[in-house]
This record gives structure tokens, sequence and C-alpha cells, in this order.
């Protein structure tokens, strides 16, 4: 399948760092997709050269296989920053009319879609309000969720960038991680958990003191909170249902076997930790 | 450019809907006419009349002092400085042996101290009073005296301006407060649009609204629609004002009385001189307002203001860029506004400085340069332009400040506009002039 988003090469620097170094990655058309780093990666510069408010220094492009322009190709790019805001003296409705017409749409058109989302997401009554009287009533989370999950599913491309590691587990298809101004990873979230899996495994058995350290695993935790489930680390090329045909031939009585993955925040902290990621002069440009 | 337009409109119909703008409209003109008539009520009936006892040795000032409305000079026996306010005095005046080729101190003690003004009045009066003591002394008759005092007062200065075969009639003292009150405007309200300007790119950045807007439109488009759209509402207030002084003017000349209206007309159809019968019948107040609007005549006033509308506008567009790139750079903490903003700020009060010499003498070297330099110019050029175009500001020096000051206005918003797309986007840094410098000249 083709890709809908094609970034090759790119490159942006201020001054005399390099905010975006050499960075390459395709997004599938209907995707929800992770761009993922902590502040200072290059998210934002890598976003804004994707909805045309920066052009790169180098590398190019391709929007549906076509040389990306941004005044022509913005019309079909919503973008939320993630630094965003509102007039804090306008009503919200007038606000989102004077920000779809900036968008391009006519007066009309632009009511007529403003109007639809309002209903959508239950906020009807926010159309005379301002910013600063919206404290009170905050909008249906799940709401928001579903129509995600709801545009990508009619064909839209979603792509989500944040440093919140679990929203992202939650609803991305495929991520990449970037840091320093490099990519560091990319695959889906299935595949990195795959990549960095360490071989851990959960048993829970109601005669835990049963279990010891063996040739085939190690012990790594005993939990507090349940204290029938123990964590065992693999040794090297112990296939897992050698462990538990062990376990059977020992009699141990097996609640539950699984594999505990690591989280995508543990394989980020572990891949960013070194690298003071906070030292960039240029942090949130 | 349809969506420059946009915002535009956003910028000005949030500004001028607000309350605070129809306030300062209405408010304004209205405080200064109450002004105007306030300070000339006070000066001609709010002062008090001053009863001066004065002691006198040398007995010539009972007939050389002359009393005013508001001086009274008596010459009571049996008074000194412990009773003339029992007395019913509200000062004593008291007078030296005056001998000849001797300078002689007197003094004056007051119940209430009094206004410069009256004091410089009280000396002139000495003075003439002791030289007309000494022409008397030197055989002139007292009535040769009044007689040359009276035609004295006969002459009144006429200036007239030459240019080429016409020649129109000056008012200096019109011409400098019409040059004080433009420049003093052009200086206020560079201070009140431009800071307007500032505190707008402001609220967009910290409150993170740029950042939506520039994925729809280019950060010089938001920029230019801010600075124009703001530039409009200040037109708007002085178009709103030139309104509201007209017609306040047109009622109050119409509720005149009618035959206060007659006397007018005819002050004005004869040029002032209706020979001394007419002028005898003609009220004093009549006479007053025909004077002043005599006064008023002698002033090009469409091209006064149509040059202040375009040294408004000039001036604004040459600071608003900068207000707005300095703007773009702050960040959550407005002290930084502060001293960022020092350096914009100090070439406009310099320029109200140079405006204030140059009103003086209008025609120096340095009055020149301060006119056809975009930093100065609006000032410093509507103070001038009041004195006359092309008598005092040649028309080649007006079209040179033109424009100078347009492609002023042009230079610094293409280098404002550099700083701006940079730091409207920039997050959490504190940036300095040496770093928006380098902003502004780095290639595109």
């Amino acid at each position: 399948m083709e890709p809908l988003l094609s970034l090759s090469h790119l490159v942006k620097h201020y001054a005399t760092q390099k905010a975006v170094d050499d960075i390459s990655f395709d997004i599938q058309k209907g995707s929800i997709f992770g761009l993922l780093g902590p502040n200072g990666a290059g998210k934002t510069t890598l976003l804004r050269m994707i909805t045309g408010i920066f052009y790169p220094d180098g590398g190019t492009i391709q929007l549906d296989g076509k040389h990306f322009d941004p005044l022509l190709d913005i019309r079909d790019i919503g973008y939320m920053p993630e630094e965003r805001g509102l007039y804090k003296k306008m009503k919200i409705g007038e606000q989102a009319l004077y920000l779809a017409q900036l968008r391009g749409l006519s007066k009309a058109d632009a009511m007529e879609k403003i109007k639809y989302w309002f209903e959508k997401f239950e906020m009807q009554s926010w159309w005379n309000k301002k910013v600063e009287d919206l404290s009170k009533d905050p909008l249906n989370a799940n709401l928001i969720k579903d129509e995600i999950y709801n545009l990508a599913k009619n064909g839209a491309t979603i792509i989500f960038s944040t440093h919140r590691m679990e929203q992202v587990e939650e609803i991305c298809d495929h991520i990449v991680l970037v840091n320093l101004g490099k990519k560091i990873l990319d695959g889906t979230v299935s595949e990195i958990k795959q990549q960095f899996k360490e071989y851990i495994f959960a048993i829970e058995t109601s005669h835990p003191e049963l279990i010891k350290d063996n040739a085939l695993f190690s012990i790594i935790e005993r939990a507090d909170k349940n204290p029938n489930k123990i964590l065992v680390k693999l040794s090297h090329a112990v296939a897992s249902n050698e462990v538990l045909k062990y376990l059977i031939e020992q009699q141990i009585p097996v609640v539950s076997y699984n594999e505990v993955l690591p989280s995508l925040n543990d394989i980020f902290i572990q891949l960013v930790e070194d690298t003071h990621a906070k030292a960039r002069a240029f942090q949130n440009i | 450019m349809h969506k420059i337009w946009i915002i535009i409109q956003r910028e000005y119909t949030s500004r001028v809907k607000n309350k605070r703008f129809l306030m300062v409209t209405f408010l304004v003109p209205l405080l200064m006419v109450g002004l105007i008539v306030g300070s000339a009520y006070f000066s001609f009936k709010g002062t008090e009349e001053r009863k001066i006892a004065v002691v006198d040795p040398n007995g010539f000032f009972k007939d050389k002092l002359k009393n005013s409305k508001q001086l009274k000079f008596e010459f009571p026996k049996d008074v000194d400085t412990s009773n003339y306010q029992a007395k019913g005095y509200s000062d004593i005046l008291l007078m030296p042996l005056f001998e000849e080729d001797k300078k002689a101190d007197y003094i004056l003690r007051s119940k209430k101290s009094m206004g410069f003004s009256l004091q410089e009045s009280i000396s002139r009066k000495i003075n003439a009073a002791i030289e007309d003591q000494m022409l008397e002394k030197a055989g002139i008759q007292q009535s040769i005296l009044d007689s040359i005092h009276q035609s004295a007062q006969i002459a009144e200065l006429k200036a007239y301006e030459d240019e080429g075969k016409s020649s129109k009639e000056s008012n200096a003292a019109l011409a400098m407060g019409i040059g004080y009150a433009s420049g003093l405007l052009i200086y206020i309200t560079m201070f009140i649009y431009g800071t307007m300007v500032l505190r707008g790119v402001m609220e967009e950045k910290t409150s993170r609204i740029a950042e939506v807007i520039v994925s729809s439109v280019k950060p010089f488009e938001l920029m230019l629609g801010k600075i124009i759209g703001i530039g409009a509402v200040g037109l708007t207030q002085f178009l709103m004002w030139i309104i509201v002084v007209v017609t306040f003017t047109g009622v109050g000349m119409s509720l005149l009385p009618a035959d206060m209206q007659n006397q007018l007309q005819q002050l004005q159809e004869s040029g002032g001189q209706m020979g001394a019968a007419g002028m005898a019948q003609a009220s004093e107040s009549a006479k007053n307002i025909y004077a002043f609007q005599h006064v008023l005549s002698t002033t090009n006033w469409p091209l006064i203001i149509g040059l202040f509308l375009f040294y408004f506008l000039g001036g604004f567009l040459f600071y608003a860029s900068l207000f707005a790139a300095v703007g773009s750079v702050v960040n959550e903490d407005p002290q930084d506004a502060q001293s960022l903003m020092f350096p914009i700020t100090m070439p406009i009060i310099f320029s109200y400085i140079i405006t204030n010499v140059v009103i003086q003498n209008p025609n120096t070297p340095m009055a020149f340069w301060a006119s056809v330099i975009p930093f100065s110019s609006p000032m410093v050029m509507m103070a001038r332009v009041s004195y006359g175009v092309p008598t005092t500001v040649p028309y080649w020096e007006l079209a040179l400040s033109m424009v100078t000051l347009i492609g002023g206005f042009l230079l610094t918003t293409w280098l404002s506009a550099k700083i701006y797309r940079t730091g409207i986007l920039m997050y959490g840094k504190k940036v300095t002039w040496k770093e928006m410098i380098k902003w502004a000249f780095a290639k595109s």
C-alpha cells in the first residue's frame, strides 16, 4: 500500500543546532500514527514542516505520492498544536468561525461545519461563552477518543505527537520515536514491544514457595500485592513452554502463566535516558 | 490577501465594539472643550480682586499707579504690616524712598500669596509709574504722557507670509499651538496604538493561539493584519473626534442669540472693519468669537488635517511593526516586555523633546533633519507644517519627508516580520536584542 505521507531525509536547523537531523519515515493511509519523543526532540519542528509552517532546510515531503505544496495541501490537513490556545475574551463560537475562515472556508460552510461539530461534542451551549467562563464543564473525553477512531475508520490519517506514552499505547498503530533530532525507533507498537522484550514471565500459583531459581529461569520479583504471583526471567534460549513443562512436572499448580512485555514508557526511558535530552538549548522552539 | 482581510476585520471590530473605545471617542473631545472653556473662564472671571494698601514716602505713586480689573491700589493712612488685614486689605506694598541712581527694593506682603502673573503685572505697573515720574521731572506734561500711552496701544502686529506674489496673514501663536497640539497628539497616539499592537501580539503568543493561526496563514499576514486593523481603529477614532468637534461647534453656534449671530455676520461681511459706530454696537462676545474665527481661518485646515492623518499613519506603521516584533519575543514575563520596549520608546520620547525645541524655531538644520528621519519625522514635521507650506516647509522637504517615512516603514515592517515569525513560535526562552537583530538580518 502507498503511504499517505512520506518524509525523506528531512533536515531543519536553527542558528547552529539541528532541530531535525536527517529523519525519514512513512505514514500509512488511514492509520493512527504516534510521533513520540521527549521535550526538545524535534517533534514540533517535524509537525511544523508537515503542516507547512516551516520549510525544511533539506529533504523532501511527499503527500499522497506528490510533492507537498503547503499552500494547496494544508486545506486537507487539520492541525491542533500541542502549544494551543484561544483568545480569552472572544466567544467560543466566534473563534471557531474565525479560525475556520482563516483555514479557507466560506462563512456559510464554516458555520454549517461548526454547528455539526458543536452538536457532535455536545457543546452547543458554549457558543456564547468565553474561554475564561469554561473552567467548569469539561468536554467528554470519550467522545473525542471515539471520534478519532471514527475518523481513522473513515479513511483519515491521524498523527499524534506527545510525550505521554500511555495515551499512545492505547490508540496508535504505528509509532516513531525521535530524540535529539534523530529517529531512534520506527515500527508498530507490538513489533517494538517484541523487539525490546526481556523474556520475563509472570507465574501465578497457589504454592509460590515451591518455585525456586533453576537452570531454566531466575526469579526477579515476588510481587507484594499478590504473593502468589512471581516474575521470572528466562535463561538464554529457553522456550516458554519448557518452563510450563517444568512447572507441571514439579506438580506446581499453575493458575496463570503469561509473558510480560515492557511498556513503551520503559522502552523510551531506556533509550532516551543517557542522551541528556534536556540540555538542548533550542528546546521547544 | 483574502485572509489578511479576515484578520483585519477581527482586529478592527473587536476593538471598535469595545465600550472603552466609545467612551474615549466621546469623552476626549468633551474633555478638551471643557479644558479650553474652563481655563478661559477662570482666566477672565475666576480671578479674585486684590485690594492693596500702598505705603509711599515718595508721594508720587498716588497719581501714577494705575488700577486694573484685578489690582486696586489705595493709599490709606495709619496702615502698617500689623493691621492691613484687619483694615480689609489683601496685601500691603511698602515703598522705599527712591533716590536717583540708587537701586532700592520694595516689599509686598500678602495674606495669601499672589500668582506669578499678578506679581509681574504689579512690578510692571510700578516701573511704569517710576518712568512716568522721571519723564515728568524732565519736563514732559502728564497729558502728553497719557496721549503717548494711548497711541502706543493703537498699533497691532499683523504678520504676513510672502509666497510669490500672494501673501497670507500668518499667526505665529496659532501656528505654534497647532504644531504643539498635533505633535503631542501623535506622540500620545503612537504610544497608545503602538502598545495596543504589542499587547495584541503578546496575547496571541501567551495564549498559544498564534500557532493555531499560523498553521492557516503566514505569520507575516497575521502581523500585518493586526497592524492594519489597529491603524484603522486609530483613524476611526480621529474621524469620530473631528465629527464630534464639528457637530458640537455647529450646535453651539446655532444656540447663540439671534442678534449676536447678526452681528457676527456683519463682522464677517465687513472683514472686521465695521467702522466705529458698528463696532461699538457689536457686543464684546461677538467680537471675541469673530476674532477667534478669523484667527482660525488663517490656517489651511484641510492641509493640516490631511498631513496629520498621513503622519499618524506613517508613524504608526513605522513603529507598530517594531512593537509587534518585541511582542513576539516576550514570554510570560511582562517585565521582559518593559526592558525590550525601551529601545523603541526611547526614540519616540527623544523625538518629542526635539519637537518641543523645533516648535520654537522651525527653520534650523536640526528641524530639517529631524523632519526627514522617519524615527522623528511624524512629530517634528507636524510641528513645522503648521507654520505654513510652502513658506516654512518647502514642497520638496515635505515630499522627501513623506518618501523617507514610507520607505522607513517598509523597512521596519520587513525586518520586524523576520523577527516576528521566529519569535511568535518560540516558547520558554529569553531573547535578547542581539538575537533579534541576528534574526532580522538573517537570510530568509
